[in-house]
């Protein structure tokens, strides 16, 4: 038996590599990717505990946050097709219309 | 076996989110056909105010259903109220702004109604899945409408930065959703209110990651430091419509599930309300001293809205109920006047080639001196001088806070409020002081925006000076906080 501590560690490994792909990827694209997996890191989570307490609640859980990360994914996606067609790039440092 | 004969009754329950919903959907219908594309505007109109007769009707009961997963307290029903208000005032103001700027598609009333909708359900739940759901219903629309003007590449700009922020933050709340459940075996509030001490004693350390995280993830989406960087771009770049949407209704749905969460089911973490202190100074300062640096009035009533924030946070460290009754009423008074002063910045952007920058407002008050006068009604609101309810709302809260022994944030948050005079009277400043060479270009009214002008001015000031039916509105959706 793999002990909960495990998972939970991988899940943290996952998650700090979204949120460092975030904060530091200056392509969009692997923006979006970066933070898919943080979402599945938190499935994860999810998926252990609720294996780990015997209670079904973790699992369906799990399906609807699947289906928000898909619906997430296809307005993110689209959004990134129209900036392409104005601006031509998806580089991050490229978007600097707004600062203060 | 389940036992269907109820399930009407649990229909019941959800009225006024069924009426959002099908209505959102039948704009999206008649979208297609380009016949029927010009009734979008008032299906979407009659869907938001029979969703809101349904609101009222049922605000004052205590219902659930959905086996417990949908709870429509007073509370909730008391925000299904505001957000539906909110909603149409938004219809109003956009209308006209939207065919000027040449973006008038059926769309986006649909996505105002089904994001309305999303903040309905994460208000009327004490479950954690059905919040996490309801708050992503919200945000999906919210980002296409921060992009809504496809050719504008700011505002391409300000939807992208609104996705990546929205989603980075939801990823961030998952995990905590996650955390909570793995300490306590459930999503339900209640059930952890019910054996708090337990979960604490045998899982407090997943229990505190959990809260922590969850704090990060709302904290990104009400705007609070240090989780604020994405606020005023996204104000600036949006259409100002979607603006001042984004400041009324996803700002008190946040607030109402922060207040869920935090006021009632992680209430027994004492730690919290340190923690909230410093965030709230934090949020405030930060909000007022920015909005001091800025030249366009969008970024600045983005900077303001998160000193608002701020001042709300305040309740979070005060707890008790007259906190939560004081923060539930300045979120609407908030709600009220900054609509009215985006319905004023929207009427200004109607005219040609104006970018709400400040130097704009120069002689406005010779060219069109009643809408004048409106702006500085809700500059002394935002400010928040006597009579208006901005003074009220912050009197309100501050005392609350005198009362519960938290005097220096008292003291703080009275400070920032001098902060403040200085940016919101410069647009006085400059719409009645500031000389110009040619005179301003008048505005055109249109009746929906005139109505919204006269709507939050008339609340604005009789709320100001009669509170006392505002007052009984957000202590009653108190006391039967379930």
């Amino acid at each position: 038996m793999i002990p909960i501590s495990a998972y939970l560690v991988v899940a943290a490994v996952l998650f700090g590599i979204g949120t460092v792909g975030v904060l530091t990827s200056r392509n969009l694209i692997i923006v979006f990717m970066s933070v898919e997996l943080m979402l599945n890191a938190g499935n994860l989570v999810l998926i252990a505990f609720s294996r780990a307490l015997n209670v079904l609640d973790g699992h369906v859980f799990v399906f609807l946050v699947l289906t928000v990360a898909a619906a997430e994914a296809a307005v993110g996606l689209a959004m990134l097709i129209t900036l392409y067609r104005n601006r031509e790039t998806v580089n991050i440092d490229r978007f600097d219309l707004l600062k203060w | 076996m389940i036992d269907f004969s109820s399930v009407a009754d649990n229909f019941n329950v959800i009225y006024p989110e069924l009426a959002l919903l099908i209505g959102a959907f039948a704009v999206l219908l008649l979208g297609t056909v380009k016949r029927f594309a010009g009734l979008c505007t008032s299906v979407a109109g009659l869907t938001a105010l029979i969703a809101l007769w349904l609101a009222v009707d049922q605000f004052g009961t205590q219902q659930s259903g959905f086996f417990g997963m949908v709870t429509c307290d007073a509370f909730g029903s008391a925000f299904k109220i505001i957000f539906i208000a909110i909603a149409i005032v938004t219809m109003l103001i956009a209308h006209r702004f939207m065919i000027v700027k040449q973006i008038a598609r059926p769309e986006f009333y649909a996505l105002v109604l089904i994001s309305t909708f999303g903040m309905i359900v994460m208000a009327n739940t004490t479950d954690m899945i059905v919040m996490f759901l309801g708050l992503e219903i919200m945000s999906v629309p919210l980002y296409v409408l921060a992009g809504f003007a496809r050719r504008s590449l700011q505002s391409n700009e300000a939807g992208i930065k609104y996705f990546v922020m929205g989603a980075f933050a939801s990823a961030f709340l998952l995990m905590g959703i996650a955390f909570v459940f793995g300490a306590s075996a459930t999503t339900d509030l209640r059930r952890i209110v019910a054996d708090f001490s337990y979960i604490i004693y045998h899982s407090g350390l997943y229990m505190y990651v959990g809260i922590a995280l969850i704090l990060v993830g709302f904290g990104f989406k009400i705007g609070m430091v240090p989780f604020h960087a994405w606020v005023p771009d996204v104000y600036q770049g949006a259409p100002t419509p979607v603006t001042a949407f984004f400041s009324a209704g996803p700002k008190a749905a946040g607030f109402a599930v922060l207040l869920r969460l935090f006021m009632f089911g992680f209430e027994g973490v004492a730690e919290l309300s340190s923690i909230f202190w410093v965030l709230a100074v934090l949020t405030m300062t930060a909000g007022n001293v920015l909005a001091l640096l800025q030249d366009n009035i969008k970024r600045m009533l983005a900077y303001s809205s998160i000193a608002h924030a701020g001042y709300i946070l305040i309740a979070f460290a005060v707890g008790g109920e007259d906190a939560l009754s004081a923060a539930i009423f300045y979120s609407i008074a908030y709600a009220i006047f900054n609509l009215g002063a985006f319905a004023v910045v929207v009427l200004l952007e109607t005219r040609s080639g104006c970018r709400s920058d400040f130097s704009e407002l120069a002689g406005l008050s010779k060219a069109s001196p009643y809408l004048c006068a409106v702006l500085a009604l809700f500059v002394f609101a935002l400010t928040g001088f006597p009579p208006t309810i901005g003074f009220f709302g912050k009197f309100y809260l501050f005392s609350t806070a005198v009362k519960a022994g938290f005097i220096w944030l008292a003291v703080i948050g009275v400070l920032n409020s001098f902060v403040s005079v200085y940016y919101y009277l410069r647009v006085l400043k400059v719409s009645y002081f500031d000389r110009v060479e040619q005179p301003a270009l008048s505005v055109s009214y249109t009746p929906a925006i005139t109505l919204v002008l006269l709507i939050t001015a008339a609340g604005t000031l009789g709320f100001g000076l009669f509170p006392q039916k505002l007052l009984e509105f957000a202590q009653s959706a108190v006391f039967a906080f379930l």
